[in-house]
């Protein structure tokens, strides 16, 4: 590597040389934000939905999530390490807390949200309050839930370039040890792929989040 | 058959929005139950599908206490047609108008047969429409699919609350007469909110009329304008509607005459006018016809907007050149039932009334007629007494 070279020749070169580590890197970094989403959204929409049902529970929940939120994302990861150890495992509950506040607090305000009278419409044709849930009352919030993951999911792949902090693995590796060994071309080669990841996320989620909006409102305007 | 019997609703606040009803809702009939705002006449439906839970009494549809049996599953057999249309968004028609059934679980190819019958029923054509969303209706449309929808599973009893008052009055209309007209073959028990009196008169078997939380009349609609139970029922009917509903009172010969009836001072020309001139002269008095009269107000003829125009090009023609003579005129003093056979028999749209020596005297026209008629009912209401001396 010729230390002369502009910058980002020196960075194409370094990544396209370690074109395979980075490639698994990205895979690690992926599933730790999959898993962590995952958990978010299977925890989170439940929540949101308990939180309808009463005010002051959707006060305690709503509460309890932004507590999460607020603490400083490596106090919280530090907190975690102390209790879970290191590892993968710790990271995906770090990843999880941090996604939850956005997924509950959007299927809260999307069910919210729902015109009264089609939820009076859903009752008064037979519907059970599951049938409600299911076949009304979450398909008209899933564009608001859809927003909900997309902030989750943008939070989360930065949050977890933290990983190598508390023993994971993922594109912060290539950062840290970067930051280490004072190494310019490193440190963008683990932060340009990530940036990368993130704003794909934000695209991807947002160009679905407009499908289902058209879809639950065809045509609407 | 849906009988209340002491049913009370009060809410926790103390509000009590129903107090003590007894009602019997007739089978295949229409009932309406009508009454300002806060009456309770919504409350009063919600109760029989136990979207609201009574505080006491009891409801029976059929013999059967309807608190005995599961909400959800009294729901699917009674057919809801919601205020607002209330059609899910984010489903085609086909699924809305199949909801019910499907929650019934009755199989694929039934539902898709009912829902095409429902949708011919109400005159949408089932290729055109079945895989539409909501939003591409028309509000009329979306409101017809909101009753097939609570017809799709053949319920015996249909709950409306105040269905097509966010319509616009041509489409309401038409929903009415189809209600009207689909009642004749379904024979549904309807109970049927509004608070359109107009609405109430046009569809109902029965009315019930509330206030406050009770039921203050019910009855046919004919007996409810004939004997009004009290003062409230007659504000709420409405003075007009009680004066026409008493039309057969007045006495012949009390029957106005052609004078009483006339326009006065109708559009008219003299003969010397230019045709232009009479084109404005039509424009600015709102009228499709002149009747030319010479300086002593003798009548010569009349000039019809169609005459005038086919001979507009000639610049030097007056109205004089293109006039007709007037065939029909009534002398001054006639009774207007012999003027309106008149006008009937020939098919004129108005009719001249002449002083001596055929002077022009004023006109009868529909509009005319019909004012009269308005004026009538509006005076006669003001003080029953005009009325009384009538019938004495």
């Amino acid at each position: 590597m010729n230390a002369d070279q502009p910058l980002f020749v020196r960075v194409y070169e370094y990544m396209a040389d370690h074109s395979d580590e980075l490639i698994g890197l990205i895979g690690d970094h992926l599933a730790m934000v999959f898993c962590g989403l995952a958990l978010a959204l299977v925890v989170g929409i439940p929540l949101g939905i308990l939180c309808l049902r009463s005010e002051k529970l959707a006060a305690v929940i709503l509460g309890a999530a932004n507590v999460i939120q607020v603490l400083p994302s490596l106090a919280l990861l530090a907190l975690l390490m102390l209790a879970l150890g290191l590892g993968f495992n710790t990271m995906v509950v770090g990843l999880f807390l941090y996604s939850l506040l956005p997924i509950i607090r959007n299927t809260y305000v999307g069910l919210k949200q729902l015109d009264r009278n089609l939820v009076e419409a859903g009752r008064g044709v037979g519907m059970s309050p599951i049938q409600l849930l299911v076949k009304v009352q979450l398909p008209l919030a899933l564009p608001f839930i859809m927003a909900g993951l997309r902030v989750a999911a943008v939070i989360a792949i930065g949050v977890a370039t933290l990983a190598p902090l508390i023993g994971g693995e993922g594109l912060g590796r290539v950062i840290y040890s970067g930051l280490n060994m004072r190494n310019d071309v490193k440190i963008y080669a683990g932060a340009i792929p990530a940036a990368v990841l993130a704003i794909l996320a934000d695209a991807i989620l947002g160009w679905l989040q407009g499908r289902f909006k058209k879809g639950s409102h065809a045509a609407e305007a | 058959m849906i009988v209340f019997t002491g049913v009370k609703k009060q809410y926790d606040d103390g509000f009590q929005a129903i107090k003590n009803i007894d009602l019997e809702i007739k089978e295949g009939e229409i009932t309406v139950l009508i009454g300002p705002s806060g009456c309770g006449k919504t409350t009063t439906m919600k109760l029989i599908n136990r979207l609201i839970q009574p505080t006491g009494g009891s409801i029976r549809i059929q013999g059967r206490d309807i608190a005995s049996l599961n909400p959800v599953e009294l729901r699917r057999q009674i057919g809801y047609v919601i205020q607002n249309i209330g059609l899910f968004p984010h489903m085609t028609i086909a699924k809305n108008v199949g909801v019910v059934p499907r929650l019934l679980k009755w199989d694929k190819d039934k539902v898709e047969r009912r829902v095409d019958e429902l949708l011919g029923l109400v005159g949408l054509d089932p290729d055109t429409y079945r895989n539409r969303y909501p939003s591409e209706l028309s509000g009329g449309q979306q409101q017809r699919i909101g009753v097939i929808r609570a017809l799709a599973a053949d319920p015996d009893v249909i709950l409306m609350d105040e269905p097509f008052s966010a319509l616009d009055p041509i489409s309401r209309e038409q929903l009415q007469d189809e209600l009207v007209r689909l009642q004749q073959e379904l024979r549904k028990t309807i109970v049927f909110v509004t608070h359109d009196m107009d609405e109430a008169l046009k569809i109902a078997d029965t009315i019930v009329l509330m206030k406050d939380g009770e039921i203050v009349q019910a009855d046919r609609p004919e007996r409810i304008l004939r004997y009004p139970a009290n003062d409230f029922v007659k504000s709420f009917i409405g003075k007009k509607r009680l004066q026409s509903a008493g039309t057969e009172l007045v006495a012949p010969e009390l029957a106005p005459s052609v004078d009483d009836v006339m326009v006065e001072q109708p559009a008219t020309a003299f003969p010397s006018r230019g045709l232009a001139e009479a084109v404005k002269l039509m424009e600015r008095r709102r009228v499709d016809t002149l009747l030319i009269v010479d300086k002593n107000r003798k009548l010569q003829g009349t000039v019809s907007i169609y005459n005038v125009l086919d001979q507009y090009a000639e610049e030097n023609k007056t109205v004089a050149d293109v006039m007709r003579p007037v065939e029909h005129t009534v002398p001054s003093g006639t009774s207007l039932a012999i003027a309106l056979q008149l006008m009937s028999a020939k098919q004129l749209s108005n009719l001249a009334v002449v002083g001596e020596d055929n002077r022009f005297v004023g006109l009868i026209t529909r509009g005319s007629v019909v004012r009269h008629m308005a004026d009538l009912y509006a005076s006669g209401s003001n003080g029953g007494d005009a009325y009384a001396s009538v019938i004495v």
